[in-house]
């Protein structure tokens, strides 16, 4: 789950990290009111789930109450990337002396947790790794260990940061280190990591990713509030469906991330277009495939359905019965193409058998199932 | 031969007494895995359809000689689980559970291999291992696989890996062990150690190994093809039409910053002289030719 800017800086400051001063607002109303609360001259930011905000005209200084109100009118409901700002972060603005870059983030491949600190910060990362990788400094922390402070302090000097502010930096980073650990996030990045013209290390951006997995152990509801989601994609979250929105017009349920992948890749090669990823997950029931069937009824774009299921912790008779249940719960529109195997899957087809119509076709193999999906999707 | 189980392995089932840990554990026991205990702290003395049950991994292993675990804990209590197994003398733990913190894996991955170093860790987030005929340890509807070799399978999806079973029995082909690896971001158990164990097993002559989208895995895998592999590897990646930056339900199958597509990945296999299929299909189609052409069976 990516966190907003503003929700990010709160995130960041329950860890200790020093960030700006800011208020969160919907209307330019609010703004000036947080503007005065916080001080001028103060920022007016776009709150959206998507990078080049700046450019877009989404970041605006602002003096006093009239600029405030004139550049909060404008950002508000500004289309940044196709997302429509609702929410603006009213900020004090800040002296910048320096301005550098500092991540944390798992690296997959080394299993340890990968630190990556820059002088050049303020500019995309991934740039400054192309164009001079010599100066982002990394170090690959093991989990058991966690970040101590000797090692810490190693790593700001190889990063040839301004010597006066190492102590400032090291007692930063610590802290960002326990927010990235201890706040369960797959991404802490701050860029910039700004030094104040008082010499004070500071938060002035904050990109936090956090991984719904352990949500169990967090109240995130707040920032679960303000995802951005297509209609779609609610529907089906609020089911707790794996489910992300494609353009196609062929509608997939699988079980299992792999197969429902697959099942994307071999309707793209039987000349049709997904309109969907859905995985059913593990133990779904009758319950849990109705809801599927019901989100991917109401995708307009949808002109078949091809439900793939192979079964391992999935039932076949459980699905078979999901999908019978489905079909007297809602009113499905689309025709539906079945290829079921894998546990109980004779079962299953057994109990599907007497449904079979038009409108309910079931095939043996993945490749036929996906070519009578695709070719009734092309002639609805 | 097999991998990692065989004939011999003895499996606890940590979270034997709730719903799934039952169901698993008792098909597990009724295809021929040596099923000989189950551990919940407040259960203890019970049993499961004969099957008993102790307060804790430790006091199982003593009563029973276990040593493997197959976890149904849910995910709050994995990390404690993981390492209740590994404390308690498991030397082979199999975890089944979705949706474990990150943070708790890549801590209790490195945390194993400092302190417990012998222990080998499959999952989380896995359908778990089949030795077909041997031991069943999992998800994986054995039924579905046909005993003996030449084929050894490792995979990152649990349901591409039942499909690669099925295909290869429909075409008479056994399979010494199939490893599912979990599509997390850290795996106990990774491509590499799975194909340095199967190139080092007699009975296993080719190799089928399934991939998806996200991270390097599949690159470093190819890495190992070309450079140790003596036997033939045929591939499969999901997820050729993934679109970037959209997490495909694996917490690991994401295509980020153009890197770990699908495409990528192919390639890089097909550079270490793997045969890659563009489906599952089709990659079962190019494991039974490798088969037949060197008429291992």
């Amino acid at each position: 789950m990516d966190l907003l800017e503003y929700q990010g800086k709160q995130f960041f400051a329950q860890f200790g990290i020093p960030v700006s001063d800011g208020r969160p607002v919907t209307t330019v109303d609010e703004a000036v009111a947080a503007a005065e609360a916080v001080g001028y001259p103060v920022v007016v930011k776009a709150q959206v789930h998507a990078g080049g905000r700046g450019k877009a005209g989404g970041v605006k200084l602002a003096n006093n109450a009239d600029e405030v109100r004139e550049h909060a009118g404008n950002i508000l409901g500004l289309d940044i990337s196709g997302h429509i700002t609702h929410i603006l972060w009213i900020e004090i603005a800040s002296d910048i002396s320096e301005e550098y870059y500092v991540s944390f983030t798992l690296d997959r491949s080394a299993k340890k947790h990968l630190g990556m600190l820059s002088k050049e910060g303020g500019v995309e990362i991934e740039q400054v790794a192309v164009e001079n990788p010599d100066a982002i400094a990394k170090i690959w922390i093991d989990p058991v260990d966690g970040l101590t402070e000797a090692v810490c302090r190693e790593w700001v000097l190889a990063a040839n940061l301004n010597p006066s502010v190492t102590d400032g930096a090291v007692a930063l980073l610590l802290k960002l280190y326990t927010a990235y650990t201890d706040g369960d996030a797959d991404l802490a990045e701050i860029n910039p990591l700004i030094v104040k013209t008082d010499g004070k290390v500071h938060a002035l951006d904050a990109k936090v990713t956090l991984d719904n997995n352990a949500d169990f152990r967090h109240e995130w509801a707040e920032y679960e509030a303000t995802q951005v989601r297509d209609d779609r994609e609610e529907a089906a979250h609020a089911k707790g469906l794996q489910y992300v929105g494609l353009d196609g017009t062929v509608g997939v349920i699988a079980n299992g991330a792999g197969l429902a992948m697959s099942t994307l890749d071999v309707v793209n090669q039987a000349g049709g277009k997904p309109a969907n990823f859905l995985d059913i997950g593990g133990g779904a029931n009758a319950e849990v495939m109705a809801g599927a069937l019901q989100v991917i009824n109401d995708d307009p774009n949808v002109k078949s359905i091809f439900i793939n299921i192979f079964g391992g912790i999935t039932r076949g008779e459980e699905v078979a019965k999901g999908i019978i249940g489905a079909l007297e719960m809602v009113d499905i529109s689309a025709p539906i193409v079945i290829r079921l195997d894998g546990t109980n899957a004779e079962e299953g087809r057994a109990l599907l058998a007497p449904h079979l119509s038009d409108k309910l076709v079931s095939k043996p193999t993945m490749l036929e199932a996906a070519a009578a999906a695709v070719e009734l999707a092309k002639k609805n | 031969m097999s991998i990692f189980v065989d004939e011999n392995t003895k499996v606890i089932y940590q979270g034997l007494t709730g719903s799934q840990g039952r169901f698993y554990g008792l098909r597990n026991r009724d295809y021929g895995t040596k099923v000989v205990g189950g551990t919940n702290p407040k259960k203890a003395g019970t049993d499961v359809d004969g099957i008993p049950v102790f307060a804790s991994v430790a006091d199982a292993v003593s009563e029973t000689g276990a040593n493997a675990s197959c976890i149904f804990i849910p995910a709050p209590g994995v990390r404690d689980a993981v390492m209740e197994a590994a404390e308690g003398g498991i030397e082979f733990i199999v975890c089944i559970t979705e949706g474990v913190p990150a943070h708790d894996e890549a801590w209790f991955f490195n945390k194993l291999k400092r302190d417990f170093p012998n222990v080998r860790l499959l999952g989380p987030n896995c359908p778990g291992i089949i030795s077909p005929g041997k031991c069943n340890i999992g998800i994986t509807a054995g039924e579905i696989a046909k005993p003996g070799g030449p084929v050894g399978i490792v995979s990152r999806s649990g349901t591409l890996t039942y499909q690669a079973l099925y295909e290869l029995k429909l075409q008479d082909i056994g399979v010494t062990t199939c490893v599912g690896i979990g599509g997390d971001p850290v795996p106990g158990t990774s491509f590499i150690d799975c194909l340095e164990a199967f190139e080092a097993d007699p009975d296993t002559k080719a190799v089928m190994m399934i991939g998806e989208i996200g991270g390097s895995a599949e690159e470093e895998a190819a890495e190992f093809i070309k450079n140790k592999m003596s036997k033939p590897v045929v591939s499969y990646v999901a997820g050729v039409t993934a679109p970037a930056g959209k997490k495909m339900g694996h917490a690991g199958a994401i295509v980020s910053g153009g890197k770990g597509t699908a495409a990528a990945k192919m390639e890089a296999l097909e550079a270490a002289g793997v045969r890659v299929g563009k489906n599952p299909t089709e990659a079962g189609e190019l494991m039974v030719e490798v088969v037949r052409e060197n008429g291992w069976a």
